[in-house]
This record gives C-alpha cells, sequence and structure tokens, in this order.
C-alpha cells in the first residue's frame, strides 16, 4: 500500500511543508499587526512571483502529503486495495492541486 | 495441592474464528504456576479435546503464545500472578493469525513473510572458501546481535495494529528478521533484502506505535529495526548505500 516512492514523497513533501507553514503562520501575524484590509493584502501579493512561488510550492506539497495519507487511511480503515485505491489517491491528489492553485491564482494573479 | 488459593475463573476460546466462543473452566490455583500450566491442567484434567500448541516450556521454541487477558504473550514464561485479574483468566488464541482450533493458530501466513522479507541467509561462498571472520565488537555486528534472539513466537505480529489494518504488511518480525540479516557482513544479497522491504507491504507501512517492542518477551527492538530498515532504504534511494 505504502512503498518507497510513495514514503519518499510524503517525507519529502512534509519537508517543504514545514518552513512553508512556519512562513505562513509568521505572514498571517505579520499581516494583521497593523490592521491590514483584504484589499491591501491583494495588492501586495497580486503580481508577485515570490508569493505565488510560495504558496504555489505549498500546494503541491500539501497535495502530495494529504492523498498520500488519506490514502493509508482508507486503505487500512475500509480495505480498499489496487487501483480503485490508486485511483482515490490521484482523485484526492488532483482535487487538491486544483482547488489549491485556483486560490494561489486568485491571490497572485496580477 | 492448591496450597489454600482460591481457583481460578479461567474463560478460554473454543472452536474457531467465526464459530467460536469462550468456555468456562475452574482451575485449581497454584504457587508459581504459568498460563501454560493452566492450560495443560485443563486439557489434562477438564476436556482432553482442547487444542493448543507449545514445545520446550522454557521460553526457546516461541510455540506457547496465546492472548492473556487481551494481551498476547508466551504462556511458558508467563505467570498467573502477574496477569490475573482478581481469579480471573481469559486466554483465546494469537490475533492477527487465522484460527486452526481453539488455542491453536496457522502460522503460515507469519512465516511466509518472512521468506517474503528475504528473511533468509544468503551464502555467497562455498565450504572450499576460509571462514570468514567476524568481529563480534563492530558496529554492524553489533546491530545485527541486537535483534538475533527472536523466537518467532508472533506476539509482535499479534500485537501490531499495523498488520490487523494491512493485512498485507510483512509485520515485525519478519522486518526484524531482515533487519539482522542487511547488518550480516556475510549476506550476499543485502540489496535484494531492502528490494524485499520496499514493496507495497514494506517496512514503510509501520506506523512506529511500539506494541512490538512493548510486547515482544524477549526484550528485542523490532521497532528499532524497521526504524533502521526505513533509514537504509531512504540512504539507498540517496544514493547513499553503505
Amino acid at each position: 500500500m505504502l512503498t518507497l516512492r510513495l514514503y519518499m514523497l510524503q517525507r519529502l513533501s512534509a519537508l517543504v511543508m514545514a518552513p512553508l507553514t512556519l512562513g505562513h503562520i509568521a505572514t498571517m501575524i505579520y499581516a494583521i499587526q497593523g490592521g491590514l484590509s483584504a484589499e491591501e493584502i491583494l495588492s501586495r501579493t497580486r503580481g508577485s512571483v515570490v508569493w505565488m512561488l510560495f504558496y504555489g510550492s505549498f500546494v503541491v506539497a500539501v497535495s502530495l502529503h494529504a492523498a498520500i495519507g488519506l490514502r493509508v487511511i482508507i486503505a487500512e480503515t475500509f480495505a480498499m486495495r489496487g487501483r480503485r485505491l490508486d485511483a482515490l489517491t490521484l482523485t484526492i491528489g488532483l482535487v487538491l492541486l486544483v482547488m489549491g492553485m485556483r486560490a494561489v491564482y486568485a491571490v497572485t494573479a496580477p | 495441592m492448591s496450597d489454600g488459593l482460591r481457583d481460578l475463573e479461567v474463560t478460554v476460546w473454543r472452536g474457531r474464528e467465526a464459530a467460536g466462543s469462550y468456555q468456562r473452566f475452574s482451575v485449581p490455583r497454584q504457587e508459581s504456576q504459568t498460563v501454560l500450566d493452566v492450560i495443560a491442567w485443563i486439557q489434562q484434567n477438564a476436556d482432553p479435546t482442547l487444542s493448543y500448541r507449545y514445545a520446550c516450556r522454557v521460553g526457546m521454541c516461541g510455540s506457547c503464545a496465546m492472548t492473556v487477558n487481551g494481551k498476547p504473550r508466551w504462556t511458558c514464561r508467563t505467570h498467573v500472578s502477574k496477569v490475573v485479574k482478581g481469579d480471573r483468566l481469559e486466554v483465546g488464541p494469537l490475533r492477527n493469525l487465522p484460527v486452526i482450533k481453539d488455542l491453536a493458530v496457522d502460522m503460515d501466513p507469519f512465516f511466509d513473510k518472512w521468506v517474503a522479507a528475504e528473511g533468509v541467509f544468503h551464502p555467497e561462498k562455498s565450504r572450499h572458501d576460509p571462514i570468514e571472520p567476524v568481529r563480534p565488537t563492530s558496529e554492524q555486528r553489533v546491530v545485527a546481535d541486537r535483534g538475533i534472539e527472536c523466537i518467532n513466537c508472533a506476539v509482535c505480529y499479534a500485537s501490531c495494529d499495523t498488520v490487523s489494518g494491512n493485512p498485507d504488511y510483512l509485520g515485525p518480525a519478519a522486518l526484524n528478521r531482515a533487519w539482522t540479516l542487511y547488518n550480516d557482513q556475510r549476506d550476499g544479497d543485502r540489496r535484494g533484502i531492502l528490494d524485499a522491504v520496499s514493496g507495497s507491504g514494506g517496512c514503510h507501512n509501520c506506523h512506529s506505535q511500539g506494541s512490538c517492542t512493548l510486547y515482544c518477551p524477549n526484550e528485542l527492538d523490532p521497532l528499532g529495526s524497521i526504524a533502521g530498515l526505513k533509514r537504509a532504504t531512504v540512504r539507498r534511494a540517496f544514493g547513499m548505500e553503505g
């Protein structure tokens, strides 16, 4: 159910997520200190390649990490195996990726 | 000779997995009585049709493991006084293995996984080669020695929730064996071992809950062995084999 490749993908995506999560929390705390409005935040993120890369890589890492984690939980809880499990893992990953990328686009597109 | 102690109320699993139930027996309590003594007393004095498995009675053969009051134990070395609840003792077959009858489980899946994990020595020399000295103090040998005293009792396998949730998972005993062989300088297929434990039922499925290490009657650390295999496979994936 969890091969070396999937194990590595989950661990490496966690490595990427850890600093990005801290960066995200730090940014949120910083942003609300001076009472920034949504308009003001968007004016800074729109058109920013840095923020697009920051949250884009976050979304990719989350999609991989969550899909593999849910794959294990689903397999052990519902005894799902084989192609059905692979298809469901892929679907979860793609749904998270599309939803996340839409949000990144909305916040960082010029 | 019950030494003036109250009798034990023992419930024992009878029958198969699906069609079975616990049967109650009253067994004379004695000083220094093991759980295996209790089961043997029932079979010899109350019901000769009771099926169970044992051989050495001294904690070497690994054949008498059962579930005692909900926990997997080697019954020949488990004193009643250590596990009894009041006067009650519940004895069932090991978890995670098919029940043949009563307290005897089918160990085939357990040993099949030892083979699947390449838990067999891979010789690369013949009898004509000189004997290769193995330094007992070498780092590799010390690591191998930590896991070598496994008696194949399947207590770790029965205690493992990952095995319960994922029947394909090779389990702690097979992976512990693979780890000892991986650290055996005489083994001729260390790469093959890492391949075998990297598949869909391999070491990466372990959730590190640690029941194997907690319940191992020989106080081995299969959890540590599995962690070692994970590290070794990752090192190889990054091209840092050795």
